[in-house]
């Protein structure tokens, strides 16, 4: 009450009530800078600890897996052997399993993640979109452990009845690329986890790509369509190259999905520790191969094999990630060439 | 000679086309992985489930210890991930918006979100179960924690940045300290992407297993406190699942579609509660 009269007051009537005033305000504005050191430092705290996360981890399984790479050397990664019980292992197997699984999953899962942005954002009518739309979150809403047990007792005995002994006859015959299609139906392998891997990250391209279309400003697209262009003309010239940046990073966050997601794949890849060009034979990843026989682990050197192939994930992870940062500079420094 | 018109019209309804089987070719699979988790767990659904522990092999039981290990595990993940989370963006969004500093974390949390949760799972392995010499519900739950932390940070950056630049300059004229402006107006402005992350954070985390495996491990008997090994779902429907008896199967199914259900009435609310905010701002 004092301080809403005090200012509609002259000065010298009442000397109290403007100093208590200011007092109180210059008060409070000392308590909003001590505020917002301790929010700085609040968030600054929680923000370096992502980064000491990172560092920590690696710096973790480097320190675990030491063992193993003093023994093995650069056999480590040259070598196909993994016998458990000669201590002899080597990462060359899981390695090329991770690698061909996370781009098989990637070439399926990029252009249907597009067709369904596009669909969710252009074609679909109003009341439709949100349904689809969130039924396609749900995808990633189910733990990919019921995707591995799906795939074990569902997708991989469909594989094998189905769709890898047209595969075989068809594909199988092709010189050159024949090699790819080697092998016995038996579902298990390479391509039916890349497929559910596909499916499995669908959604999370999805999601972002979708949001990324929404963001496009409206009245570009409307300059387009104004000046006659198609849905896709306007999705490729408008849409897509206003959301460049975005999509990459949809893309990649796809790609580190694939590349470590471990449990669908630990049911349907097989454990073999066996070289193999076809994606018919049943093989192994480096997550499956860590998640399989991690409780197996019975000696140093085995646990400590397993953790260096840790390392290995890690570093594939990251320079595929450090690889995606650089492409998305140079495409941001293209664009602004342009 | 295809005039240009008819080509232009030709190649847009191919596109378009493509784009509708796309999103079918999307949806038929979670018809299909939902149908097949919806019929083999109703049919291996039981009251027992909820009240028994987990048997050994040939004789009956329930999943209590395990639902119970779970979702102890989970909440503590989201205690210890979702502020953390939401802080490092804030910081990320509001002061460190262009700087090298703030490009640097937030590569680490881009590498962290993608790390792999094996990874992860190694890393609090070799951090909390190594040293200590035993596998404990806390480690499991440190686990969730780093693996829903990054999705956390990562949409709460993104979110607040997404906030036109008139309300925070709005909010600063008004002579708002900035702490006041990031929580009061800003988070509040994008509370809705927040939420979607934690909650994309939560979705992921329930059905975690690959670092459970090295830091909760399992545990056949009631355990209350997450001293020790503990029980969890995900743990036991990769036990159960990958063993030969079929009535272990049953419960692998039975586990599942529990565990399916509780994650999709989790999505399928959250979302309701985020349209309706939604409808209540504008």
């Amino acid at each position: 009450m004092a301080d809403d009269i005090a200012p509609l007051m002259p000065a010298g009537d009442n000397p109290m009530g403007p100093s208590r005033r200011v007092r109180r305000r210059r008060a409070r504005r000392l308590n909003d800078r001590t505020a917002d050191r301790l929010f700085l430092g609040l968030t600054g705290g929680a923000a370096y600890l992502v980064f000491f996360t990172l560092a920590g981890a690696a710096l973790s399984m480097a320190w675990g897996g030491r063992l193993a790479f003093r023994t093995f050397g650069w056999s480590f990664f040259t070598s196909t052997q993994w016998d458990a019980v000669a201590h002899k292992f080597s990462a060359l197997v899981p390695i090329w399993g991770t690698v061909v699984t996370a781009t098989i999953a990637i070439v399926i899962a990029v252009p249907v993640s597009l067709g369904i942005s596009v669909f969710l954002t252009e074609i679909a009518p109003p009341w439709l979109r949100s349904p689809v739309g969130t039924a396609i979150e749900l995808l990633a809403a189910i733990p990919s452990i019921i995707y591995g047990m799906w795939g074990l007792f569902v997708f991989v005995p469909f594989m094998s009845e189905h769709i890898q002994p047209w595969m075989i006859d068809h594909l199988g015959t092709l010189p050159v690329i024949g090699r790819v299609f080697d092998g016995a139906p038996i579902g298990l392998g390479m391509l039916t986890a890349g497929i559910i891997l596909g499916i499995m990250i669908i959604p999370f391209i999805t999601a972002v790509m979708r949001d990324v279309f929404l963001a496009t400003p409206t009245v570009l697209k409307e300059s387009a369509f104004a000046l006659g262009a198609t849905r896709w003309e306007v999705v490729k010239d408008i849409v897509l190259p206003n959301s460049r940046t975005a999509l990459i990073g949809a893309i990649f966050l796809g790609l580190g999905r694939a590349l470590g997601e471990t449990m669908a794949v630990t049911f349907v890849l097989g454990n073999a520790h066996d070289f193999s060009l076809s994606l018919m034979q049943p093989g192994n990843s480096i997550a499956a191969t860590i998640a399989n026989e991690f409780t197996e682990a019975d000696s140093d050197i085995y646990l400590s094999s397993l953790i260096a192939l840790g390392f290995v994930l890690f570093v594939l992870t990251f320079v595929i990630l450090a690889l995606a940062r650089l492409l998305l500079h140079a495409t941001r420094r293209e664009g602004a060439m342009a | 000679m295809m005039s240009l018109y008819t080509r232009r019209q030709l190649v847009n309804n191919v596109m378009m086309v493509a784009s509708t089987a796309a999103t079918l070719f999307g949806l038929v699979w979670l018809f299909w992985i939902m149908g097949t988790t919806v019929f083999q767990g109703a049919r291996a659904l039981d009251l027992k489930l909820f009240t028994q522990m987990t048997p050994a092999p040939g004789e009956s039981g329930g999943l209590l210890n395990a639902f119970y290990g779970s979702l102890m595990m989970t909440v503590i993940g989201l205690i210890i991930g979702t502020p953390i989370g939401v802080l490092a963006g804030t910081y990320l969004a509001e002061f460190q918006r262009r700087s090298r500093m703030g490009q640097v974390i937030r590569f680490t949390n881009d590498i962290l979100l993608s790390a792999p949760s094996i990874v992860i799972g190694l890393f609090v392995y070799e951090l909390v179960v190594r040293p200590l010499g035993h596998f404990s519900g806390w480690a499991g739950g440190l686990a969730l924690a780093l693996i829903l932390l990054p999705v956390v940070v990562r949409t709460t950056d993104e979110m607040l940045q997404l906030v036109p630049g008139g309300m925070r300059e709005a909010a600063l004229s008004l002579g708002l300290p900035k702490w006041k402006v990031s929580v009061r107006v800003l988070q509040r402005a994008a509370s809705t992407g927040i939420l979607t992350g934690v909650l994309l954070g939560l979705a992921r985390i329930s059905g975690e297993t690959a670092p459970l495996l090295f830091t909760a491990l399992n545990n056949q008997y009631w355990n209350a406190s997450p001293n020790g090994p503990t029980a969890n779902v995900p743990v036991v429907i990769f036990q159960y699942a990958m063993s030969p008896y079929d009535q272990w199967h049953a419960y692998a199914w039975a586990g599942a579609f529990v565990m399916t259900m509780f994650v999709l009435v989790l999505a399928v609310c959250s979302r309701a509660l985020l349209s309706r905010s939604k409808r209540l701002r504008s």
